[in-house]
């Protein structure tokens, strides 16, 4: 019993080290991590929202700019979660530093949630700056906090993980890149971002449907605006089964050594 | 219990490659123990294979009684590596690659930084404990990782060539480190291109080649397999052709050195006997190889190549 006990102690000593590391690494290279993506989002409020958005009007009872504030908040938090897991725990096998974690006793599992802190940490810390940036530009009331807080949080740990898979597939630095350019930017655009899907046609509503990040970012501004296209609990439902699969499939990566042993 | 157990372990690589072709070791809790063996010879594979970097693909590895695929993680908590490539973050600090691998090992940050600051200053780099690790030196790059190895305070050492690039006034003073740490307890297991290093340190010896162990007893058992060591003299005469003495194959390298094979059986007192008859005088004397090197090349040219 008390092995046991003293084992979750260091397990958990283990993990404050891996996410300590992570967000010291985000708050050392700030200028690679923090201030791209509030120079991107700053263009993105001024010439969507403010330039393009006064000929919009509004958009579900909204001004434009409104509208899309949420969506480029959530469209930062997810690039970021990504990129953060993505590059560092790349970099870690391509540097072999990673060997550090691999032959200490820490738990496959650990060193999964503690990158995945890490990409967390990033995504809020750039949600909090991108705010604070759209805040600039128009009034945010948050109308549901527990629900914005909780799919910020969600949303931030499936990319997480989802940057960690990349990692571990990736032989090179172009496989760093492939995802995020491919997959990853077309679904978030067509996530629903800059529109509602109600002004699309049914059939390209429907095909939008399959897409996962429009009910992250759906989900999201709702817990700001009070408005969705659709359902909360499917959208929570959906968030948090990619949650549970890509955690399994992390670990079941982790456990095979899959890019990391031979 | 022996600090390390290997049984039948064999790796077959997905390209085919056969590292490891069953073997068996034992390597006795407080032993300063080499594993030599030329590059390819499944050395740094084994070393992998009991550190978790490689999956095996058959056999056991016991690390004091855990075995690593029942309790892996009470086996990696025994051991510590020093990995014959730099592995840490180039970009990290010292100070802080000591700290944090401490944390992988559940150390907490406190107790971590104060044994992180023993052993930096045990390996000479305190001073440099704020700069980025990048900036070290080849030699401290590897003390730094002796140190990182050392912080959870393992009770099983590897060391993977970790002299290798290294001074030589720097890697005497790794050598009495060594020695130190495994006087105070700390098994030892040491891979080295150095042979008088594994000669001069390692009281138990291993050599593999083709992933098989083709030796495996006691360093001075094994030096004394050694039947015949050349030695070279360097005379004060100097001289056109080697003189003759019976019993002696004596090769002249230039006009004032000779080079001379000796059995074991015959005394090198004839030799010198043999010369002195001549009026020849003896300056110096050295062996031509280190004892284990030349017992190293003997061996792997004699038993080295797989079986068909």
């Amino acid at each position: 019993m008390n092995r046991s006990r003293g084992r979750i102690r260091e397990n958990l000593i283990g993990l404050y080290t891996i996410v300590y590391k992570e967000v010291v690494r985000v708050l050392r290279i700030w200028i690679q991590t923090i201030v791209p993506p509030a120079i991107t989002m700053t263009l993105y409020f001024i010439i969507f929202g403010n330039l393009i958005g006064q000929r919009i009007g509004s958009m579900d009872g909204f001004d434009y700019m409104q509208f899309i504030a949420p969506g480029l908040i959530m469209m930062s938090i997810i690039s970021n979660s990504y990129g953060n897991v993505v590059s560092s725990f790349f970099g870690a096998k391509f540097g072999k530093h990673i060997e550090e974690m691999l032959v200490s006793p820490l738990p496959n599992s650990m060193i999964i949630l503690g990158h995945v802190a890490g990409g967390v940490a990033r995504g809020f810390i750039v949600g909090l700056v991108v705010t604070a940036i759209a805040l600039l530009f128009t009034d945010l009331d948050v109308e549901h906090p527990l629900v914005t807080l909780s799919v910020v949080l969600l949303t931030a740990v499936v990319f997480s993980l989802g940057g960690f898979i990349n990692a571990m597939f990736a032989r090179k630095f172009d496989d760093v890149t492939i995802v995020p350019t491919f997959i990853l930017t077309p679904l978030t655009y067509l996530g629903g971002v800059f529109y509602s899907i109600s002004l699309l046609p049914e059939f390209w509503q429907d095909v939008s449907k399959a897409n996962p990040i429009l009910y992250m970012v759906n989900a999201f501004r709702y817990g700001v605006l009070g408005v969705s296209d659709v359902n909360l609990g499917t959208a929570y439902a959906i968030i948090v089964g990619f949650v549970i699969l890509l955690f399994a499939f992390s670990l079941f990566l982790m456990n095979r050594g899959v890019g990391i042993r031979d | 219990m022996p600090a390390l157990r290997l049984a039948n372990l064999s790796k077959t690589y997905r390209n085919g490659v056969q590292a490891l072709k069953g073997i068996d070791l034992e390597v006795a809790e407080g032993d300063f123990f080499a594993l030599l063996g030329p590059n390819g010879a499944g050395k740094t594979t084994a070393i992998g294979i009991v550190t978790s970097l490689v999956n095996k693909t058959a056999g056991s590895v016991q690390v004091f009684g855990h075995d690593i695929d029942r309790e892996l993680e009470l086996a990696k908590a025994c051991i510590g590596l020093v990995p014959q490539e730099i592995n840490f973050n180039q970009f990290e600090n010292v100070e802080d690659i000591v700290v944090n691998q401490a944390g992988y090992y559940g150390i907490p940050r406190a107790e971590a930084k104060r044994r992180a600051a023993k052993y930096l200053k045990e390996l000479h780099l305190w001073e440099k404990r704020d700069g980025i690790s990048r900036n070290l030196s080849g030699g401290m790059k590897r003390r730094l990782m002796i140190a990182r190895a050392l912080v959870h305070e393992p009770r099983l050492l590897i060391l993977d060539e970790p002299t290798a690039g290294v001074d030589i006034e720097i890697r005497r003073s790794m050598w009495r480190f060594m020695r130190k740490i495994n006087l105070e307890g700390t098994t030892i297991i040491l891979t080295t291109h150095y042979l008088e290093e594994a000669e001069n340190l390692c009281r138990n010896i291993a050599i593999i080649d083709g992933g098989r162990i083709i030796e495996n007893d006691r360093m001075s058992n094994v030096l004394r397999k050694l039947t015949v060591e050349t030695f070279v003299l360097n005379l004060r005469e100097r001289l056109s052709a080697p003189p003759r003495i019976d019993g002696y194959d004596v090769r002249l390298v230039d006009e004032s050195s000779l080079e001379v094979d000796v059995s074991r059986e015959r005394s090198i007192n004839r030799l010198f006997a043999g010369l002195s008859e001549q009026n020849l005088h003896v300056l110096s004397m050295r062996n031509k190889t280190n004892r284990l090197e030349e017992l190293f090349m003997r061996l792997v040219e004699a038993k080295g190549a797989p079986p068909p």
